[in-house]
């Protein structure tokens, strides 16, 4: 059977394996089920068991995309040769409509620290990421996307910005963007920019997905707020404000609804999922 | 170059300086933004940790599993981006873990946990029933021997650890353990649900024979100098009930 390899124009949401059962009894019924499932990349690497066979089952009814959050491919060391041949055997044995990493590192000298941290934008840095890119596409045999980061500092050293670097590196390895406006609302408030402006100078034509998420508010000492890409919540409405703009810019494309963290009951979620898939339907219906 | 070296040791000590060339937009306090990256990492792992031995955290409770896991991830940083791997040497680290030398079973009950982990993420292999048997003659079944499903683990304790297990990971009510004794269990997975198996003793040591590639005559051997009163007929039933043989085999079986 021979899939397209690319995900629908519709709202998909992070798989939880908790909803896997209400999730069946949607199918059953019939019900409208979402555009696309996505799931971490390392939650699926083991040899075998029920993780697999819950990833065959999704995939039956719904298309899948893998994202990844160990590759650390914002590092400054190689990547790990081990991680990348898992990865490579669990889209092999999946075959996802899309395949997806982040700007940011979570590795050095071999300790995972579980988190995806920044790097200043330098024509160095700009090298070692690409390289990285060009390896990992390479052992997927496919295109791949990256996503712009969430963060809480910037860095002196940094030579350009972030969608500078962003467009070098789609001109470079002509990987796609996951372009995530959580995270673009969260760096604008912590860094004091505007979100617009961000975007308006984004490389939009090379974004293949969108993520939307919810965040965390806490004070700053100044009397600004500092925003943590939290995912433990239903998406703010600043970001829903800038999805309305991106679609209307782009057209529909799919959009991810992510919920990681006190992660909601099933029909909270497809509520989440339900109002990006009727944004994404107006869209289409205006094209 | 990017120095994520200077990144990572600020990272991993609260009290150690900021990294020089971070910036925060005027006003703001970088110690309290690069609090976020300090806390991201220190409660990811801490949960990871929890999550992958809950009976444990159940036992000792949520505020001081925090603090024994705080201790643990600062030395002991993940060396694989697999959370489900995290915490291999935490039973270790439980059993030299000054605070908890009054629950010495406490690591055994994480060995357990890992065990259960490894067992739901192993591959997948298909079972024999026994009628898998009926092309072996009588004479020649001393020479059998069997394969495990590789999510198949064989443990012992000194402690009740399985008693205490099921009770804190709510499997069983809990209440007083009498009489207080050492336990083995069969780790498996059947029908993508993890289980385990109370043994019945010297089953263990005749499983783990089994499992090292030793035919039935020695497994039954050791099982039976491990116990004097294991009986084989009883441990085939078990493995049987358990559906956890993937081949029997022949010493002179080049394959199965």
């Amino acid at each position: 059977m021979a899939r397209l390899l690319t995900l629908p124009p519709r709202a998909g949401v992070g798989f939880k394996p908790e909803h896997l059962p209400a999730i069946l009894q949607d199918v059953r019924q019939g019900r409208a089920f979402p555009g696309f499932f996505e799931v971490h990349a390392e939650n699926y690497m083991g040899d075998g068991g029920p993780p697999h066979r819950q990833l065959e089952r999704l995939h039956a009814d719904a298309a899948l995309s893998v994202h990844g959050v160990g590759l650390s491919i914002g590092g400054m060391q190689a990547l790990d040769r081990e991680h990348l041949a898992r990865l490579t055997r669990l889209c092999a044995r999946h075959a996802p409509e899309s395949f997806s990493e982040h700007l940011a590192w979570s590795t050095h000298d071999g300790a995972f620290l579980n988190d995806l941290l920044p790097l200043p934008y330098t024509r160095g840095t700009l090298e070692c990421v690409c390289l990285h890119i060009d390896e990992v596409q390479d052992a997927l045999g496919r295109r791949m996307l990256l996503e712009n980061p969430a963060t809480y500092v910037t860095f002196d050293d940094s030579e350009m910005s972030e969608t500078e670097f962003l467009a070098a590196i789609v001109a470079r390895t002509g990987c796609g963007l996951l372009l995530d406006l959580n995270n673009v609302f969260v760096s604008a408030e912590n860094h004091g920019f505007d979100p617009r402006a961000y975007l308006s100078s984004f490389p939009l034509a090379h974004v293949g997905e969108i993520h939307l998420a919810g965040h965390a508010t806490a004070p700053d000492p100044d009397g600004g707020a500092l925003l943590i890409d939290s995912h433990d919540r239903p998406v703010d409405e600043h970001v829903w404000a800038l999805y309305r703009e991106m679609i209307a810019t782009l057209g529909p494309l799919p959009t991810l609804i992510e919920w990681d963290n006190d992660v909601p009951p099933w029909p909270v979620l497809c509520a989440e999922a339900r109002r990006a898939e009727a944004l994404l339907t107006r869209e289409h219906a205006d094209v | 170059m990017f120095d994520a070296g200077a990144f990572v040791q600020a990272l991993r000590h609260p009290d150690a300086p900021l990294p020089q060339n971070l910036r925060v937009r005027p006003g703001a306090d970088a110690t309290l933004r690069f609090a976020v990256y300090r806390n991201n990492v220190m409660a990811g792992l801490i949960d990871a940790l929890g999550r992958n031995f809950s009976a444990t955290r159940s036992i000792v409770g949520d505020e001081f599993f925090q603090a024994m896991a705080d201790v643990f991830v600062r030395g002991s940083l993940p060396r694989s981006c697999l959370m489900h791997r995290y915490g291999e040497e935490f039973p270790q680290f439980l059993e030299a873990f000054e605070p908890v030398a009054d629950m010495p079973y406490l690591a055994d009950v994480a060995r357990l946990e890992r065990a259960r982990t490894r067992a739901f993420h192993a591959a997948d292999v298909d079972v024999r029933d026994p009628s898998g048997l009926t092309g072996f003659s009588p004479d020649r079944l001393a020479d059998l021997r069997m394969r495990l499903h590789p999510s198949c683990e064989i443990l012992s304790s000194e402690h009740p650890t399985v008693t205490i297990w099921r009770m804190n990971a709510g499997e069983s009510e809990p209440a007083s353990i009498d009489p207080w004794e050492g336990e083995s269990a069969l780790v498996h997975r059947r029908d993508d649900a993890v289980c385990v198996l109370c043994l019945a003793p010297g089953e263990a040591a005749f499983m783990l024979a089994l499992q090292a590639g030793g035919n039935l005559q020695l497994a039954a051997a050791q099982g039976s100098e491990a116990s004097p009163v294991f009986s084989i007929e009883q441990a085939l039933a078990t493995l049987f009930h358990a559906r956890v043989i993937t081949a029997y085999l022949h010493e002179d079986d080049a394959h199965d």
